[in-house]
């Protein structure tokens, strides 16, 4: 590890002495944005400042936060996964066959994450063994499970989920705190300790930073991507579980389009995406960033269509304004 | 196949997929006769020309190493607004709509450029944003309704439909791009700038290129077709609504990618694109002639495009030597 670091200080001697200042300024900048669009939202609609709505609000963004985590340590580890949603379509097909065939919730549960663990090990295969790059390989299987659910379903329906499965993604652990928003929070607090605080951690900053020199340095880079993915696709199975258990059926052409979703969430949160640059905490904030945002907007009428100008434009106006004040750190490939 | 088939002989990659492309036709139509009907063609290859133009766009900016995701959003707002023009003055006639859709679509491609080249924002982040703001301007200039055939005007319809030598307009159109754009990759400077930049940047802003704008000019250009191409969309399938392409561009990537334009930028060319957008182009003809359910066709077409860049995947192995000189280059 220390020959790590020290390479990487040799290289950006700048860089490396300013990192935690800049980081902190871009959480910053993501947390005053929150906190502005947060009262403008209480200005705007009288119903936002209530627990239940804040809570109805919540489960606009959970299950694409629980998955931007893990996207998080992909980018930074210098990949990426566009299949996600189609994961999560095919998980949520086979979690409605299983049900369907009878078996209870537990086994539901199961299939979808052992499902999406499959997924992700397939993209772990294709982009360690293979060699494709990840976007190209991921473009692949973005087709290849959407295309699966549709094989097993067509334009059928499958709901036949037993009552209690509708508490993972209806359930509410105390008062108005959603399941969801207790399992995201949990999940953030984990996936921050492990990227933070633990060799780990450290060991995917590095890959991402630098691929060679990890390598060199003793780093098993393909050992760490697969896992990655794999844990990327099992999460992408936990949130297929909860958005069926909160949809309450299955089609297959569920989460369409969620991973440019997720993956805007990520890069809003201050994620390089030549890898090597991020925290938690910054996607947390962006993840409540969009939620409010898109919350507060649709308790004005506003049309979903109109939230994405608002999503994208949010993308590129925070990152450019990073970018032109200077202060974001942000590597160039070139 | 098609980058073993090219490496065993010497031959490009054009070569070997172009045999693959042509084996698959073969095989399609000894099981189906049928499928190579004069008429099966002609509408394979009006399929195969939207594929193709967008694709050709987009291996402009592939070649200087960015990725553009929101071509398919492009075609569709300039496919709205041209609709929306024609629909509001049909006596307008051809020309007019098909200079804004290429004037609007270079537009939109200047923006990303510009976000690009100026604010310096990779290029995957800018049109993951447009992407979704252009999508969601769709539905501004149209209020979320559609356009129907009955609001467009007789010529704004017949124009792509017209046959010279019995090919349609729109297959000519999208010969003539394809044309175009190898005559300007390799015969102007620009051209050949475009693959220096994308080859290797670091060398090219040695030799006096300006990285930044070619990657700006590439998205021009690839806007331009895109806008272009929203005509011609909107028009062969005549209608226009929010949702016209919504996500082509990752069919458009996936043409380039088996046409072997390298993702790192720098290597490709127009012919392996074509033959690449046919590939695919065939394959999403033959499905429903072989008769199989249109609930399949998305899974095969994904596991033929995943199988088509794991057998690609030898052309990025062979670079990889090349691409631990760059990273020691960018460090020095």
């Amino acid at each position: 590890m220390s020959t790590l670091s020290s390479s990487v200080q040799a290289r950006e001697p700048a860089r490396k002495a300013f990192g935690w200042k800049k980081l902190l300024r871009w959480e910053t900048l993501l947390g005053l944005v929150v906190i502005l669009d947060f009262l403008l939202n209480a200005k705007l609609s009288p119903y936002f400042l209530s627990p239940w709505t804040l809570s109805d609000a919540s489960f606009n963004f959970t299950e694409r936060a629980i998955m931007a985590l893990p996207m998080a340590l992909l980018i930074i580890a210098g990949e990426i996964d566009i299949s996600v949603g189609s994961t999560m379509a095919m998980a949520s097909v086979l979690m409605g066959l299983v049900a369907q065939a009878g078996f209870g919730t537990p086994m539901v549960c199961l299939t979808g994450v052992v499902v999406g663990l499959i997924a992700g090990g397939i993209n772990g295969v294709l982009v360690t063994v293979f060699r494709v790059p990840s976007i190209v390989a991921t473009i692949g299987t973005l087709s290849l499970f959407r295309g699966v659910a549709y094989a097993v379903i067509g334009d059928g329906v499958l709901k036949s989920y037993k009552p209690d499965f509708a508490y993972f993604g209806q359930g509410y652990v105390w008062g108005p705190v959603s399941f969801e928003l207790v399992l995201f929070l949990v999940l953030a607090i984990i996936f921050a300790i492990v990227l933070h605080t633990t060799v780990t951690g450290r060991r995917i900053f590095a890959i991402g930073a630098n691929p060679i020199a990890a390598r060199l340095s003793g780093i098993r880079v393909d050992a760490y991507k697969f896992w990655i993915f794999v844990l990327l696709g099992a999460v992408s199975g936990l949130a297929s579980v909860l958005l069926t258990s909160r949809l309450g059926s299955t089609r297959p052409s569920i989460a369409t389009g969620w991973e440019l979703e997720v993956i805007t969430m990520v890069i809003l949160g201050g994620i390089s995406i030549d890898g090597g640059q991020g925290s938690i905490l910054g996607v947390v904030l962006s993840a409540l960033l969009i939620g409010c945002v898109t919350f507060g907007l649709s308790l004005l009428n506003v049309p979903g269509i109109v939230l994405a100008i608002v999503t994208g434009g949010l993308l590129i106006g925070v990152v450019a304004l990073s970018s032109i004040v200077g202060y974001s750190g942000r590597r160039r490939r070139h | 196949m098609p980058k073993i088939f090219g490496a065993r002989r010497g031959l490009p990659h054009e070569v070997g997929l172009g045999l693959l492309t042509l084996a698959l036709l073969a095989l399609v139509t000894i099981a189906f006769p049928r499928f190579l009907v004069i008429d099966n063609l002609k509408s394979l290859v009006d399929d195969t020309a939207l594929l193709i133009m967008l694709a050709v766009g987009e291996m402009f900016v592939l070649l200087t190493r960015g990725v553009d995701l929101s071509v398919a959003a492009n075609a569709a707002l300039t496919g709205m607004v041209v609709a929306l023009f024609n629909a509001h003055y049909p006596g307008a006639g051809i020309l007019p709509v098909i200079v804004i859709a290429i004037v609007m679509g270079a537009a939109l491609g200047l923006f990303n450029g510009f976000l690009v080249w100026k604010v310096r924002i990779p290029s995957i982040v800018v049109t993951l944003g447009t992407l979704s703001v252009y999508r969601g301007c769709v539905y501004l200039v149209s209020g979320g309704a559609w356009v129907n055939s009955g609001q467009m005007s007789p010529f704004f319809l017949s124009f792509v439909r017209f046959p010279i030598l019995g090919i349609s307009v729109l297959s000519w159109i999208g010969l003539l791009v394809a044309v175009l754009a190898f005559l300007f990759l390799r015969f102007t400077i620009a051209g050949r700038n475009l693959y220096a930049a994308g080859n290797n940047p670091n060398a090219a802003g040695y030799a006096g290129i300006d990285v930044g704008r070619m990657q700006c000019l590439a998205f021009v250009l690839s806007g331009a077709i895109a806008g272009l191409a929203g005509y011609l969309w909107v028009a062969r399938f005549a209608v226009a609504y929010t949702d016209v392409a919504s996500g082509f561009e990752l069919q458009v990537i996936a043409a380039c990618v088996i046409g072997g334009v390298s993702i790192t930028g720098g290597v490709g060319g127009v012919v392996g694109v074509v033959i690449g957008g046919l590939f695919l182009g065939i394959i999403k003809n033959a499905l429903p002639v072989v008769g199989i359910s249109p609930f399949f066709q998305m899974a095969v077409s994904g596991f033929v495009i995943t199988v088509a860049v794991i057998l690609n995947a030898g052309s990025y192995r062979k670079n990889h030597g090349r691409k631990i000189l760059e990273r020691a280059e960018a460090s020095s």
